[in-house]
């Protein structure tokens, strides 16, 4: 996946001479991840540059860069360190288009990696895509795939408006066979359908969508059939995907990582309820982290969705 | 001798040549504290090492090694007063072991067993490792603060990087200290690097300088003379205690090691620069000065090196010994008591832990 987000970049720098990558240790090093390897070797560091260690700067300047004509794409280094980013993501990023009337739209790209279990120390393993999808105004992105995330990606940069685009950090070294062409890309706004299965519809973005199919392939042994729906994006939610699905299996289970208190599953509970009532069989479950700080990493498989827990809410839905 | 008073050239203690002479009385420190400073330095150097070596052995998640930057850390730490608070970020395992706090306890945090370590701060006045680059900065303010309002003569030390600088919180603190007196020493460690962005990507103008816009002193100090640090920071602790002058202690150093185990810093720092700095390794230069001066014999070094090693040894089996935190320790101590929204929570969890056969539940339950 690093690789096909690194082409992604690659491709938009030198489609449009207006695109900028900037962010800490995003030039010489390639970033942390190695998400912009070369790239600032190939594009110099006019566009591809370091900035000093301060997020609200990246957030905020990266607003004045669009003002003036250029298209930046920001890299938070970690999920908890864009934090004193959100004052000028809430308050100006997200509300620019708005407050302009529609005059100004600030098309500004905030690449944040995030979401745990790869045994990292605190604040490298958070979840906050609540916080951005509470936020009107924000696209927010979240890709489970390779070949995906470069489509996401590139759809991203081309977007009109700001996109928060969350790269899920435990599958930032997974493979996917296929061409970087976009033959397959399906826009923003849209939700995939990544396994076909009647009998409960799996709900879920980012790396829990990998977890999802795990749990699909081992309830499949077991003689139940479960339907993976991978949301890609949730805002904008791709409601007409979500209430076709489940309408068909008559049963919903939501994984995310993040808390469950107010986390993004409850949106989506409240949607298929709205929309999916008449066809639901059983209580929408959700399966994610707990509502604790993100445990220390020798106790992180506790708290992530695991496909037992999975499983264990498919039954109780199936059962019910 | 005097550490204040704005100069260009970065204060120093130590002679470059190893006979040269210092004002020992002016120093105010003892033949004793002089080779406490060594053994703290040389406790240090060998603890750092083998917590590189543990993470390389997969024993510790990750290790930011601070190697070369023991007389900065040392140095500051042993001229405070017990009483007075530290707040470090996350390279400060020297400040930490010249508190007294266990490195085993510390590297909990790095085992990724415990966040910020499971040491208690208030007993080392010690605060929790902090990663979140310059954070911690505002603690130390806020603890001065209310250390003034209760007319306590305290300092508040905080440790950051020549990155954090950059971030607002270190702007906002320096403000805040200087706007209500807060007693707090902002003590840069200006190891050249943030991760790959060298100091002078980070900022244009001398750390140290930025204390005079803010209106408080600023110094800038040989980061690796040992002898130097410790009267910077003397000097910039009794002004604290004084009248609550803050003061921005920048100490030019040099890290020698990655930014972390995870990093790889042949990518961007240059081979020649890292050498420049070995020859001014700061406990290799504090030693030969003690040994110029007579303070120093090969009996005290030899002591110093095998207290060293069994100290490592301790710290090492320490770390390999300790087991992940019990399940149900993520659950307790999130509030005062555990709401039943969380309860519910815990139950699952020690439920699916025990269907997996975590021996640490069974054990819990038996
Ligand atoms: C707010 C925040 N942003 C980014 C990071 C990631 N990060 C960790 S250390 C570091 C560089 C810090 O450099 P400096 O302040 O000079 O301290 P040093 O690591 O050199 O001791 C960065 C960017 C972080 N921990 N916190
Ligand atoms: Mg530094």
């Amino acid at each position: 996946m690093v690789k096909a987000l690194n082409e992604a970049l690659r491709r938009s720098l030198s489609e449009d001479d207006r695109t900028l990558v900037l962010g800490e240790d995003v030039g010489v090093l390639g970033g942390v991840f190695r998400v912009t390897d070369g790239l600032q070797a190939e594009f110099g560091d006019k566009r591809v540059f370091d900035t000093p260690l301060a997020e609200a700067a990246i957030a905020g300047v990266s607003l004045g860069l669009a003002l003036a004509g250029w298209r930046p794409v920001a890299e938070m280094q970690f999920d908890g360190f864009s934090y004193p980013a959100l004052d000028q993501v809430i308050s100006h990023v997200a509300k620019y288009r708005y407050r302009s009337r529609g005059r100004q739209t600030v098309p500004i790209v905030i690449r944040i990696p995030f979401a745990g279990g790869i045994g990292a120390a605190e604040h490298h393993s958070e979840s906050p895509e609540a916080y951005y999808a509470h936020t009107a105004g924000l696209k927010v992105v979240a890709p489970s795939t390779p070949i995906d995330a470069y489509d996401l990606l590139r759809a991203s940069i081309a977007d009109p408006d700001p996109v928060i685009f969350f790269e899920p950090k435990s599958r930032y070294w997974s493979k996917e066979e296929g061409d970087l062409d976009g033959a397959s890309a399906l826009p923003i706004g849209k939700a995939r359908v990544l396994r076909e299965g009647s009998d409960c519809t799996v709900i879920a973005y980012g790396a829990m969508v990998a977890r999802s199919l795990a749990a699909a392939h081992a309830a499949a042994a077991r003689g139940t059939e479960l339907e993976v729906l991978d949301l890609r994006t949730l805002v904008p939610l791709d409601l007409d995907a979500l209430a076709a699905s489940v309408r068909r299996t008559g049963r919903a289970v939501v994984v995310h990582e993040a808390p469950l208190t107010a986390g993004f599953g409850a949106e989506v509970v409240a949607r298929l309820m709205e929309d999916a009532f008449d066809y639901l069989e059983a209580p929408v479950l959700r399966v994610t982290g707990y509502d604790t700080p993100y445990p220390p990493a020798t106790i992180e498989s506790h708290y992530l969705p695991s496909v037992e827990r999975i499983l264990d809410a498919v039954d109780r839905v199936t059962n019910y | 001798m005097t550490a204040t008073g704005p100069s260009e050239e970065p204060l120093g203690v130590l002679p470059s040549a190893s006979d040269g002479e210092v004002d020992l009385e002016a120093l105010g420190l003892k033949e004793e504290d002089l080779r406490e400073l060594y053994r703290l330095m040389a406790l240090t150097r060998r603890a750092d090492l083998e917590a590189t070596a543990l993470q390389r052995q997969g024993e510790l998640a990750v290790y930011p090694p601070l190697i070369g930057q023991e007389a900065a850390q040392v140095g500051s730490a042993f001229a405070l007063r017990e009483s007075d608070w530290i707040f470090p970020s996350y390279r400060e395992l020297g400040a930490a072991l010249v508190r007294g706090v266990g490195l085993v306890e510390y590297l909990h945090f790095y085992r990724a067993t415990w966040h910020g370590g499971t040491y208690d701060a208030r007993e080392h006045r010690f605060g929790y490792v902090s990663v979140p680059v310059g954070s911690q900065i505002l603690h130390a303010v806020g603890y001065a603060m209310g250390a003034r309002l209760d007319g306590d003569p305290l300092v508040a030390l905080t440790y950051f990087g020549d990155g954090a600088t950059s971030e607002g919180d270190f702007h906002e603190g320096c403000n805040f200290a200087a706007v209500f007196r807060a007693p707090v020493i902002f003590f840069c460690q200006n190891n050249q690097w943030a991760i790959s962005v060298p100091v002078s990507a980070q900022t244009v103008a001398p750390i140290w300088k930025k204390a005079e816009a803010y209106g408080f002193p600023g110094v800038c100090v040989d980061g690796n003379d040992v002898l130097a640090v410790y009267l910077a920071t003397r000097e910039a602790a009794a002004r604290a205690r004084e009248d609550g002058t803050p003061t921005l202690i920048e100490a030019v150093t040099y890290r020698l090691g990655p930014h972390s185990t995870a990093d790889d810093a042949s990518r961007y720092q240059p081979g020649e620069e890292v050498e420049s700095w070995k020859a001014r390794d700061p406990l290799v230069r504090y030693r030969a000065w003690l040994e110029g001066t007579g303070l120093a014999d090969q009996t005290f070094l030899d002591e110093v090196e095998g207290e060293a090693k069994s100290f490592a040894a301790e710290m090492r089996s320490g770390v390999i010994g300790s087991d992940p935190r019990p399940v149900e320790e993520m659950f307790r101590w999130v509030f005062e008591d555990v709401p039943p929204h969380l309860a519910r929570q815990r139950n699952e969890a020690l439920r699916f832990a025990a269907e997996a056969g975590d021996p640490e539940v069974k054990t819990r339950r038996a």
